[in-house]
């Protein structure tokens, strides 16, 4: 039997997406940025708009992900994504504009940028992987990084009262009148991922719409960065980050939902989860 | 609207250029003495369908300089003609960016209107950013082609010119302007509105440009990152054999009463303009001086200034900065010719008769 | 022919915009023109100043510290320009709020009471058009049919309907014009 009896149409239950390419993806095993790849790529697919869609991607572990795409790529440079999302889409309006970002790249260095392509309301599809760390430079603390959470630069746990608070920026952008749908989704089981490629085909189907941004945090994992084992970091995801980052849409239709907030506590009131924690 | 006579200020010059021109886009953020470029695009609305200066072009205050150069970045990613233009503090703000641009080899425009220097320093006019602007500035090989207009006519004129040499070698163009020329309003005959280019267009002569359309049938990748050092190095080679076309093929001046001269001043933009004045003045006195002006910084006119310079007594930088362009003077020159620099600085004007003196103290 | 003048008051006198409309007419004469304004924080509310220069030939720089003419309307104006008119050139000055007095004897100065007239009119928008008529009485480098194509280009179409009233005041200026010292 030859490779190509087994690939009959009969037969076939699963075919990678040709707007992957042949490429090696260099992510480590476990990592949740190359499930989030599939899955954007699978809307592009599905859309039938890879001959008309212009992907960002950042400075961090996703820096190459334009080898990955078999769509035309923008490299940004540290934290500017939004921007150059931002100038592509006024300048390309018929075109799809995707911004892929890490959390040191979206949250940290380039808050600003987020901050204001979200107020204009631009009209493109922004997707932020937050592991609560920095990968790529050898696990530093992020902005996200939980309190109390051990890393390179907060070898003790991050001390609130000296390295500042988890930052919750996903919840400050879905109260900005420019985003139209926000959402925090993960895709750590099956069933997860299955939800996250709702949303970000929803999110993709938006900029159709021309109301404003459509936002898909990933919250992920970073078993390197986190010296876990990835079912360990996938574990450790569920008890602790989801505590103080819990899944759910923020904002659909451009209707922001209140209980959202209830849920997660306020913002001068984090709920009570994570302080003091150690993960050895 | 057809070609016409307008009265305006530099600033403004280079806004209608660029409506004028075709540009496709522009980003910037407020700063002193520029701002006026963004207020007359917002004024003339180049966006808006209802205006009579509608051209399709998109402008943008972005959030800063930061994003400003970003966007211009990723515009230029695209295939657009795209640009901005800010004043020395914001310019420094946009080195990282100016060093992605170069070494993505991507064309795009960035105008920086001069004010003294270092830090927050002045707003009033300067020529403090030479340096920064013809050495470098941001990190890696590259040069910035630089345009220096003397006159608001050449504000307007450089922006289409600065557009042409930008796609021509694929390499950001500054033009490197001052409060004087950016303020001062002149005479400008204005063209006929051009239209940009359209997608087809783009796709035949920019096979580079990520369109989104990947009409080659293969994916385009921007980007300034090459982890493979051979790699980065042939990349490199390939960039520095564009400089060099450039050194050959674009080098610009324009020489002033210098056949006779005795000694020669050079000097650029309003610095050269103030020179002129100074040349008057001498020779009503009897001193035989001329004026070489440099009208490209980069690539400096080093064949014109050894040729016309070297049949010179004396040469006389005059820079409103602490002695920057002198430098190229010197190294084109040589040791044939004794060079000396005359400045002011943090804002000051020099005034012509100032200049006269100094040019009488290097004669004696 | 070439004319250099440097117009100085406070901010809010219409300094600038008395250059812009010189500087339309050279431009409607076929004059080659330039107009460089102080800028910045001088620009809202303290002194403020222009130099606007006239030519029939290309103009070389832009900024100069000697002038052919200088239109004074404050004491601190006065007290930074009187010295830069070229021996034999032309001060003009409002006396309204001058203590000290051009004393130089090697220019021609004249004086315009514009601010009393305009008050006294009830016209004080149009204090500057008094000013540059006192100016075109002395050196009359546009004429009338240019000044008015000047303000036509230098005022936007919904204020056209008051040049009329300026061409009115630079009349006025004109009549007002007085001798304080002449060579």
């Amino acid at each position: 039997m030859t490779r190509e009896d087994i690939i009959k149409p009969e037969n076939l239950v699963y075919k990678r997406t040709p707007v992957l390419t042949d490429a090696t993806m260099h992510y480590c095993p476990g990592c949740g940025h190359g499930v989030v790849h599939r899955i954007i790529a699978e809307v592009i697919e599905e859309m039938g708009i890879q001959n008309n869609v212009i992907g960002i991607s950042p400075v961090g572990c996703s820096v190459l992900a334009y080898n990955y795409f078999d769509v035309d790529f923008v490299e940004a440079a540290h934290g500017r994504a939004p921007a150059c999302a931002s100038a592509i889409k006024r300048l390309r309006p018929e075109t799809f504009v995707f911004s892929y970002q890490g959390d040191g790249d979206l949250a940290s260095i380039g808050c600003a940028e987020v901050m204001h392509a979200c107020n204009r309301g631009e009209n493109i599809t922004m997707i932020f992987i937050n592991n609560g760390i920095y990968g790529m430079t050898g696990g530093q603390m992020a902005p996200t990084t939980l309190e109390g959470m051990e890393t390179v630069t907060c070898p003790y746990g991050r001390d609130p009262k000296v390295m500042g608070h988890t930052m919750r920026l996903t919840e400050m952008l879905a109260q900005l009148p420019g985003t139209y749908f926000v959402t925090r989704q993960a895709v750590y089981t099956p069933a997860l991922a299955r939800k996250c490629k709702k949303a970000i085909r929803m999110a993709f189907e938006n900029q159709k719409l021309n109301k404003g941004v459509s936002f898909v945090e990933v919250t992920s994992n970073c078993n390197s960065g986190w010296k876990m084992t990835p079912v360990q970091a996938n574990q450790w995801m569920e008890e602790n980050t989801l505590k103080y980052f819990p899944l759910g849409d923020m904002k659909v239709d451009g209707k922001f939902d209140p209980k959202f907030i209830e849920r997660v506590g306020t913002f001068d009131q984090p709920n009570e989860t994570i302080f003091s924690l150690r993960k050895k | 609207m057809a070609k016409e006579l307008v009265l305006m200020k530099g600033n403004q010059a280079i806004a209608e250029a660029a409506i004028r021109c075709g540009c496709d886009g522009y980003f910037g953020y407020p700063i002193t003495p520029q701002s006026e470029v963004l207020e007359h695009l917002m004024a003339e609305r180049p966006y808006d369908p209802n205006s009579p200066a509608y051209t399709g072009m998109a402008v943008l205050q972005a959030e800063s300089e930061l994003a400003s150069i970003n966007m211009v970045y990723a515009g230029a990613s695209t295939g657009k003609r795209v640009m901005t233009s800010s004043s020395s503090p914001g310019f420094s703000l946009m080195q990282e960016g100016l060093s992605y641009i170069a070494g993505a080899e991507l064309p795009a425009l960035c105008v920086n209107v001069v004010r003294g220097g270092p830090g927050l320093g002045t707003i009033q006019p300067s020529q403090s950013d030479y340096f920064q602007t013809t050495k470098g500035g941001g990190h890696g090989d590259y040069r910035l082609i630089t345009l220096a207009p003397a006159s608001v006519q050449e504000m307007y004129d450089f922006v289409e010119l600065g557009f042409d040499l930008a796609f021509k070698y694929r390499n950001p163009v500054a033009i490197l302007s001052d409060g004087v020329i950016g303020q001062v309003m002149e005479k400008v005959m204005v063209d006929d509105y051009k239209p940009r280019w359209t997608d087809e267009y783009i796709e035949q002569t920019c096979p580079w440009a990520a369109t989104g359309h990947r009409s080659t049938g293969k994916h385009r990748i921007v980007t300034s990152l090459e982890l493979e050092a051979l790699k980065q190095e042939a990349i490199n080679d390939r960039i520095q054999a564009k400089y060099r076309k450039c050194e050959e093929e674009d080098a610009r001046y324009e020489a002033i009463q210098c056949d006779d001269a005795e000694y020669l001043f050079v000097a650029y933009g309003s610095a050269a303009r103030i020179c002129m004045k100074s040349i008057e003045l001498a020779r009503a006195e009897g001193i035989k001086v001329g004026l070489v002006r440099p009208i490209t910084l980069w690539p400096f006119p080093t064949k014109a200034v050894a040729e016309i310079g070297g049949r010179m007594k004396k040469i006389l930088s005059v820079e409103m900065n602490a002695g920057q362009m002198i430098e190229d003077v010197k190294l084109a020159v040589g040791c044939n010719v004794p060079v000396e620099h005359f400045g002011r600085y943090g804002g000051v004007i020099p005034t012509p008769v100032e200049i006269l003196d100094a040019l009488k103290k290097m004669i004696k | 022919m070439t004319e250099e003048i440097i117009i100085a008051g406070f901010g809010g006198q219409g300094v600038l915009s008395m250059g812009k409309i010189l500087a339309y007419a050279g431009i409607m004469q076929d004059k080659e023109v330039s107009w460089l304004p102080s800028y910045g924080p001088e620009m809202r509310g303290g002194t403020s100043n222009v130099t606007v220069i006239l030519s029939d030939e290309r103009i070389c720089s832009p900024y100069l510290n000697q002038f052919d003419t200088a239109i004074i309307l404050n004491q601190q104006s006065m007290d930074k320009f009187e010295s830069s008119v070229k021996p034999g050139g032309l001060l003009i000055y409002d006396p309204n709020g001058i203590t000290n007095h051009p004393t130089r004897k090697d220019i021609n100065i004249y004086q315009v009471a514009a601010a009393d007239k305009a008050n006294e009119l009830g016209i004080a928008k149009l204090f500057n058009m008094i000013v540059l008529g006192g100016f075109l009485a002395v050196k009359p480098l546009v004429t009338p049919e240019m000044l008015h194509k000047g303000l036509q280009k230098s005022l936007p179409e919904r204020h056209h309907h008051l040049i009329p009233k300026n061409e009115e005041a630079v009349e006025i200026g004109k009549g007002i014009l007085k001798p304080y010292h002449t060579l």
